[in-house]
């Protein structure tokens, strides 16, 4: 199965030159123009990068997780591992934030305890969804983005409820 | 929406750090998250300008149109408002397809492309269309076959079995793609 992500690039680069070549397009004149309008789209998500990076950082190096976790972890501790719980907030805030709380709960409880495996079905099963809305948004100067904010963390919510149930059942507490 | 949280995370971060004596937080973070960022950026930058090339060519010779007629059948029926055979539709099954075999990065280009050419179709360019935040929604919700980094990274703290979470995380996404689809439905019937 993991073959697949190694060829599938190849595979999708020669079918789009054989295609172009098959169809007479003018390969690299055609390859130079789209890439010139790339270094624009590029361009134009940096802005939302630096904005989404330096204020999710703001928020997490203030140390007030860790405070207000400090607080309800004794409530939790039974149910769930504590370390989950940030980690299910941050998914859908910040990609490497969440992989980070993940590699700690690797290496202080190991990957194959209960909060290591849900920890990597949660990581796996949703992405980054604050990320991805200013991003692609952005890119096309959207400012109004109607409900789907609300749509997207929905999702997010049944992953991670679905990612708590489904590591219960098959591997148990 | 994203202002208010933009704004809440910069608020809570800054008061929190001067209640914590942490003064020096944001001045910090002036450069180390600029660097960050920037780093971001340069790694994405090359990855977008190669794809948007090779995708220029694949909608000059009418590639991008014959895969969204061969996924109109399933594309068809969650994007109701897209003419068929649009090449958003065909830019929207590539991303996907990148997508599910877990090169995030690669599928990137064809998600930036694709609201590209939904933008075309929009009449008030400032306000997103159903098909973006449908589009958006099967996007985020993240519908990955292998998760290839967290296999990875499990193996590399000697898990037993680094792949054991991929049926778990499967059908953990189908789940969560399936639930945000249909409160995306949910709520286009509802605005009509």
């Amino acid at each position: 199965m993991s073959i697949l992500s190694f060829i599938i690039i190849p595979i999708m680069v020669l079918g789009i030159i054989f295609y172009g070549y098959y169809k007479k397009v003018d390969l690299y004149s055609s390859f130079i123009e789209g890439a010139k309008e790339g270094i624009e789209s590029a361009i134009s998500i940096f802005p939302y990068t630096v904005s989404m990076v330096f204020a999710v950082n703001v928020f997490l190096h203030s140390g007030v997780l860790s405070y207000v976790f400090s607080f309800v972890s004794d409530l939790f501790n039974n149910i769930i591992p504590v370390s989950i719980i940030p980690m299910a907030l941050l998914r859908p805030i910040s990609g490497s934030a969440s992989m980070v709380i993940m590699t700690d709960i690797f290496n202080s409880l190991g990957p194959d305890s209960f909060a290591g495996r849900l920890a990597s079905v949660m990581q796996g099963s949703t992405d980054t969804t604050l990320y991805v809305i200013t991003l692609y948004f952005g890119s096309v100067g959207i400012t109004k983005i109607r409900y789907a904010l609300k749509a997207g963390l929905f999702a997010d919510v049944i992953g991670i409820i679905m990612s708590i149930i489904l590591v219960s059942l098959v591997f148990g507490i | 929406m994203v202002s208010i949280i933009w704004g809440l995370l910069m608020v809570i971060g800054i008061i929190f750090s001067f209640a914590s004596g942490n003064v020096s937080l944001v001045n910090d973070e002036v450069i180390s998250s600029a660097k960050q960022a920037m780093e971001m950026f340069l790694n994405m930058f090359p990855v977008i300008v190669i794809w948007m090339g090779l995708m220029k060519i694949a909608e000059k010779s009418g590639l991008l149109e014959k895969i969204a007629y061969k996924f109109s059948f399933i594309l068809g029926k969650l994007f109701p408002s897209i003419p068929k055979g649009h090449e958003s539709l065909g830019l929207i099954a590539s991303n996907i397809i990148v997508n599910m075999v877990g090169l995030g990065s690669a599928a990137t280009p064809f998600g930036l492309k694709a609201m590209e050419k939904l933008q075309e179709l929009n009449t008030e360019k400032n306000t997103a269309t159903e098909a973006m935040i449908t589009f958006l929604v099967l996007n985020t919700s993240g519908v990955t076959l292998i998760p290839t980094s967290i296999i990875s990274l499990r193996a590399l703290y000697n898990s037993a079995n680094p792949s054991e979470i991929i049926s778990c995380a499967l059908i953990a996404t189908i789940c969560s793609t399936i639930g945000g689809l249909t409160i995306d439905y949910l709520i286009r019937r509802h605005n009509r």
